[in-house]
């Protein structure tokens, strides 16, 4: 239904049901937000975005609060702007005053709030309360003194990933996001997906660097250090240094990384079409034997960590083959470089993923070497990128540098939601029947929608395949499974939702315009690539032959396998 | 007791007492009905004011008195356990009937005054002191020159609507409660009426919310039934946690069946039929009592399955709230019985379109439903007689602070503070002057002596930019310093905010820290922090503008109250700490220096002595003197002197 208000003296029409917030965002006024979060239950709780409607006592907040019909409503008179002004005042009294040494100097939404309003005094006196920065986990770092207590972290954590692994504790000006028991979130139902960093407005919650280590192994000449990028990195790069998002972005990557002294960088996709083929063996075998299906896909290491965590129940359907990253690790040190003559020993292996699980997935293993020696996020390579002084815009593009960087589009398409499902039944129909499938692309695995389901036939059997993003709908889903939904062969699992293009890792400043382009480079790379499936990826073939053995054999399983670890969330 | 008898009383009591429309009973009932209200009795009877204040007051040793006397003197009697009639003041409370005379009542009754009174009532006689009346019972003896109890003046003004049972009856016993007309209201309810006709009757009546807001109840309960809903919710808020406020306490525990009662009809009149009682952990003896009495309304039919045969179905549970003083905000009460943290929510939806869990909820404060079955007895007309043009029927008021009299009282809504304060009250206890009442809890008010002819009635107070809130009403004395006053309320505040909004989390925070600067003063300032001091001041008054105008509930957007009303009518005072640094009430510690006079001393050295910081110096027999840098304003020294020498400013 329609009705009209009366917006700073302009006549506007809305419908009923919205909120104030959603019609000034549609006529072009923007108030300030600061707990706000589109796809998240407006809580109301930061007051930044109140509003003056004509008639009420006290001021409204518009991210909240329904527009009803006899509204007139001021957004930026004098009452109001004092009221967010003071509110931002508050907040600063008991904000350290170290933004040049901070991690979000310049990205941080407070700076912008207190610019906005201009902010130029400190109004009220602070009570410093002495806070332990939460380091101990290898993902992700809280330091409550720049919490400002949105609550934007606790409702993602809550409502997008489903363990509740942060919340408010405490009363009054005591309250602080905090862990269970207070031991810090390497102790706890933390899955380390990094959503949390994503929609934290300030340097509260960022990623546990490993920039400084990976600087001391470049400059160490006793090192031989090597690279791996994800699929979703090039894109990544290319929207922060204002580049085309083409073909030549990853050679434009390879340049950089070469210029920052990694000896060879690989592409983790390679890796991602080993994953296809050994899962598409798995699941032949599986489906064969019909035991522990559905198949659940162990490619994201926070869904793995959920499992392993809080359904152990699941865990013998879980795929045990390792994550593309892991996979690399494995082939650059074992087969590799020492093909190419040099001393496992010496091979430094970093990853760059826009994972913050990834980091703990490489530290613990369950082997006594590590696979990759360091995991940065694509933030980290960043800034490496401008700590080193390196201008990629005026750089060559250099072509890949190791036979091993080939991969087919199935690899890269492990960045976005449904993605790896596609590969995967591209190579499960070929294994199967010996033929293509037809058409290659599976339409109703493709977009933004949390939950994409797909019948397809392989071999004239059907085989129902689901991809779930956001790990609290992947639980929703397996509690479907356990209350007894059958017929389903396949479930893919990504814990941030949409996937590796939204990860925890990804750029500062991730919205919905950057998923829909990353999604779109993504699949215009399954457009233009010759090769679209793992089982016609030459080195893929290449390496089977030579080093490892038929997918999912004794041999393949001892190498491409994971060892299964015994995690508890307390 | 044999089961046979309980279960012949409990068939008697339903069929003939409570579905007796007419109330005129047969001889035979009369009779039975006269023995279970002990109005007939054939020993005495003693009757034990053992509430949470009687308690305090030391009546369980009272108690074991009594039994130990009564075995000791080989006396057979009755003693009957009852809640509380609201003089608080006057616990632990303790009355006599004798076969055929009407019920005594003594006040303060402790321990060592037992035998002595029970002494001389077995024998017919009276002791010199502590009677404080007797009541009026028809057809009973009275004694001879005793006040009747309405006529003290403690009770003479009060309209005891809801109290009418309150510390006369057993709290444990559903039959003291049933004889005295009780659950004929919600019998009535479910055969007479449908759902929609007692929100019609309530809302006639003009019955508002007793919890603070006022919001008309009547038409709170047509939305919630008017609200689609496979499920709804009564809830009933015994959360009461303002400081100094203790009224739906001493409801529950004095009779629990009228909270019942007013549940199950709220329950059927919004067609719920679930009912919750969050009552805070901390009442235990409210809890222990609820229980037990919901134990026994389900034992009579009144509450379960099927009720009087209607079809209508209501479970009634209790669940403890952890004392958070937030989750007596409705909002924040629905999130915690959720399990969750105890956060407020923002209005609208309102809990009565979408409540617990998103089910149409109706969440009433225990009076606000003690008050529900009255109304449905005797009718909207009966209840509205009582009262203001705005504000009808009685109210509860609890009486805390420096009155000479202190405890909970029902009056009629209207009547002024004046009259409450002097009349009822007693006045300002040892004499003192009235400096002000405080009303409201912790976000209430501070009232000036000008003021006090307002009526105490929603209008009237709202006039005022007052909230009548729960209705504690604290008598301040001269002797109390009103910047330290409105510092503890921000402190309360402060510690029970939720943390969720801005506004209410930092801004009380803030303002507790300009308060503090303003009640203390630092051994050492530097021009700095003078400076910093002053500029917290000036902020005071917009950072409390700020909060009222954003807070996202109604704790934070009063939380200012008690330093707006306190700057807005004892502005000297604040003036004179931060100008002067002086605190002429003594209150604020850190603001007194203390002197010595030296006509008075004669140099006894004992000030010396206890003093902690070493301050005073003085030979033995010569006038001492206190070193002002070093006084930290303890008042150990003033204490300490036996001469009066040691004075302060």
């Amino acid at each position: 239904m329609l009705l009209t208000i009366e917006i700073n003296g302009q006549q506007v029409s809305s419908k009923r049901g919205e909120t104030i917030l959603t019609v000034l965002n549609r006529i072009g006024v923007k108030v300030p937000t600061l707990c706000h979060l589109s796809n998240l239950s407006p809580t109301g709780a930061c007051r930044m975005c109140v509003v003056e409607v004509e008639g009420l006592s006290h001021l409204v907040p518009a991210c909240s609060h329904q527009v009803e019909e006899w509204m007139r409503i001021h957004t930026h008179s004098p009452r109001v702007l004092k009221a967010r002004k003071t509110l931002v005042e508050l907040l600063l009294a008991n904000h350290p005053d170290d933004c040049l040494y901070c991690d979000r100097n310049g990205t941080c939404e407070l700076q912008e709030l207190s610019e906005e309003l201009q902010v130029r005094e400190r109004k009220y006196m602070s009570r410093n309360k002495p806070v332990q920065i939460d380091k101990a986990c290898p993902s992700i770092q809280r330091d409550p003194a720049k919490c400002v207590l949105c609550m934007r972290c606790s409702r993602v954590c809550r409502e997008i990933v489903g363990v509740s692994a942060i919340d408010a504790v405490g009363r009054g000006s005591h309250t602080r996001i905090g862990t269970s028991y207070n031991r810090g979130l390497n102790f706890n139902a933390c899955v380390r997906c990094g959503q949390c960093i994503m929609v934290c407005p300030t340097g509260a919650l960022t990623e546990k660097k490993s920039i400084q280590q990976v600087i001391e192994a470049l400059s160490n000449p006793d090192l031989y250090p090597v690279v791996q990028f994800s699929p979703t990195v090039p894109a990544a790069i290319a929207e922060e240094f204002g580049l085309k998002s083409s073909k030549d972005i990853l050679n434009l990557l390879r340049a950089a990384l070469k210029k920052m002294g990694f000896r060879q960088s690989f592409d983790a996709s390679m890796a991602a079409d080993i994953n296809i083929m050994e899962e598409a063996a798995l699941f032949l075998d599986r489906l064969q034997k019909n035991t522990k299906l559905p198949l659940l896909t162990s490619c994201c290491p926070a869904w793995v960590r959920y499992i392993e965590v809080f359904r152990p129940e699941f865990a013998t359907y879980l795929s045990p083959v390792k994550s593309p990253q892991q996979i690399m690790g494995t082939l650059i040190k074992q087969y590799i470089t020492s093909s190419a003559g040099v001393k496992p020993g010496k091979v430094f292996v970093v990853s760059v993923t826009p994972c913050t699980a990834g980091k703990s997935e490489a530290e613990s293993n369950g082997s006594e070497t590590r696979l990759v020696d360091a995991v940065i996020t694509i933030r980290e390579l960043i800034r490496m990128i401008r700590l080193l002084g390196i201008d990629i815009s005026n750089l060559d593009p250099e072509p890949a540098d190791s036979a091993f960087s080939i991969s087919s589009s199935s690899g890269r398409l492990f960045g976005i939601s449904g993605g790896h499902l596609e590969g995967l039944i591209r190579s499960i129909n070929f294994m199967s029947s010996g033929q293509e499938l037809s058409p290659l692309k599976i339409n109703d695995l493709r977009g933004l929608k949390p939950k994409k389901e797909a019948k397809v036939r392989i071999n004239k059997q059907s085989v129902n395949v689901v991809a779930v993003s956001g790990l609290a709908n992947a639980i929703g889903f397996i509690d479907e499974i356990a209350n007894g939904r059958e017929n389903i062969h396949i479930v893919e699992v990504m814990a941030c939702l949409n996937g590796c293009i939204n990860g925890g890792g990804q750029r500062t400043g991730t919205d919905e315009k950057c998923l829909k382009s990353r999604m779109k480079a993504l699949y215009d790379i399954d457009e233009e690539e010759m090769v679209k499936v793992a089982h016609k990826n030459p080195v893929v073939n290449e390496l089977f032959e030579k080093f490892l053995s038929g997918p999912n054999s004794q041999r393949n399983q001892e190498i491409l396998h994971k060892t299964p670890l015994k995690t508890s969330a307390i | 007791m044999p089961t046979q008898a309980i279960t012949d009383n409990r068939a008697f009591l339903v069929e003939k007492v409570i579905k007796n429309y007419s109330g005129i009973f047969d001889a035979s009932t009369t009779e039975r009905v006269a023995v279970i209200r002990r109005d007939k009795i054939s020993r005495p009877v003693i009757y034990l004011g053992t509430g949470t204040s009687g308690s305090i007051s030391g009546a369980k040793a009272t108690l074991g008195k009594i039994n130990s006397y009564l075995s000791e003197a080989r006396f057979s009697a009755d003693i009957i356990e009852v809640g509380c009639t609201g003089f608080c003041s006057a616990e632990p409370l303790l009355d006599i009937q004798l076969p055929g005379k009407t019920r005594l009542s003594f006040r303060n009754v402790t321990e060592d005054k037992v035998e002595d009174i029970l002494n001389s009532v077995f024998h017919h006689t009276l002791p010199d002191d502590h009677i404080l009346g007797q009541y009026k019972q028809d057809g009973l003896e009275e004694w001879p020159n005793i006040p009747m109890l309405e006529q003290i003046s403690w009770f003479s003004l009060q309209r005891r609507h809801i109290l009418k049972n309150a510390g006369i009856i057993s709290p444990a016993s559903i039959e003291d409660y049933i004889v005295r007309g009780g659950y004929k209201s919600l019998y009535k309810t479910v055969l007479n009426y449908p759902a929609d006709k007692i929100c019609e009757i309530i809302e006639q009546s003009e019955l508002r919310g007793r919890g603070g807001g006022g919001y008309p109840t009547g038409k709170k309960w047509k939305v919630a039934l008017d609200t689609a809903g496979d499920q709804k919710f009564m809830i009933c808020n015994a959360d009461e946690s303002d400081p100094g406020a203790f009224m739906d306490r001493a409801v529950i525990e004095s009779d629990p069946h009228r909270v019942i009662e007013g549940i199950a009809i709220a329950a059927y009149a919004i067609g719920a039929s679930q009912a919750i009682i969050y009552v805070r952990t901390d009442y235990e003896n409210s809890l222990k009592i609820l229980e037990q009495a919901i134990g026994q309304a389900k034992d009579y039919g009144m509450i379960g399955e099927d009720i009087f045969g209607s079809g209508f179905n209501l479970s009634v549970s209790i669940r403890q709230g952890a004392g958070a003083f937030v989750c007596g905000e409705e909002t924040a009460l629905l999130s915690s019985l959720e399990g969750q943290r105890g956060l407020p929510r923002s209005k609208p939806p309102f809990p009565a379109e979408k409540g617990l869990w998103e089910h149409p909820t109706v969440i009433n404060n225990v009076e606000t439903l003690a008050n529900v079955p009255g109304i449905l007895e005797n009718g909207p007309g009966w209840f509205k007689a009582v009262g203001t043009k705005s504000s009808k029927g009685t109210k509860l008021f609890s009486i805390a602070g420096k009155s000479v009299y202190t405890g909970f009282i029902e009056v009629p809504m209207g009547l002024t503070f004046s009259t409450i304060i002097s009349q009822i009250a007693g006045g300002v206890k040892d004499g003192r002057a009235l400096k002000a009442v405080q009303l409201g809890g912790p976000s209430g008010v501070c009232i000036p002596p000008a003021d006090l002819e307002t009526p105490l009635d929603y209008e009237a107070l709202s006039d005022k930019g007052v909230n009548l809130g729960l209705g504690g009403l604290i008598i301040l004395d001269d002797k109390t310093c009103m910047v330290n006053l409105a510092r503890y309320f921000i402190e309360f505040l402060q510690n029970e905010s939720c943390g969720k909004c801005i506004p209410c989390r930092e801004g009380t925070s803030k303002m507790l820290d300009i308060l503090e600067g303003i009640t203390k003063r630092p051994k050492e300032e530097s021009t700095h922090e003078t400076l910093e001091r002053f500029k917290g001041v000036v902020q005071l008054e917009n950072l409390a503008s700020v909060i009222r105008d954003t807070s996202l509930c109604g704790l934070g957007r009063n939380a200012p109250n008690p330093v707006l009303s306190s700057l807005k009518w004892f502005r000297e005072e604040f003036e004179e700490h931060i100008f002067d640094r002086k605190c002429s009430a003594g209150v604020c510690h850190d603001l007194r220096s203390f002197y010595i006079d030296v006509d008075l001393c004669n140099g006894c050295n004992i000030c010396q002595k206890k003093c902690p910081e070493n301050a005073i110096v003085g030979s033995l027999k010569m006038p001492h003197f206190i070193i002002e840098s070093k006084c930290t304003g303890c008042a150990i020294c003033f204490d300490a002197c036996k001469f009066s020498a040691i004075f302060f400013k």
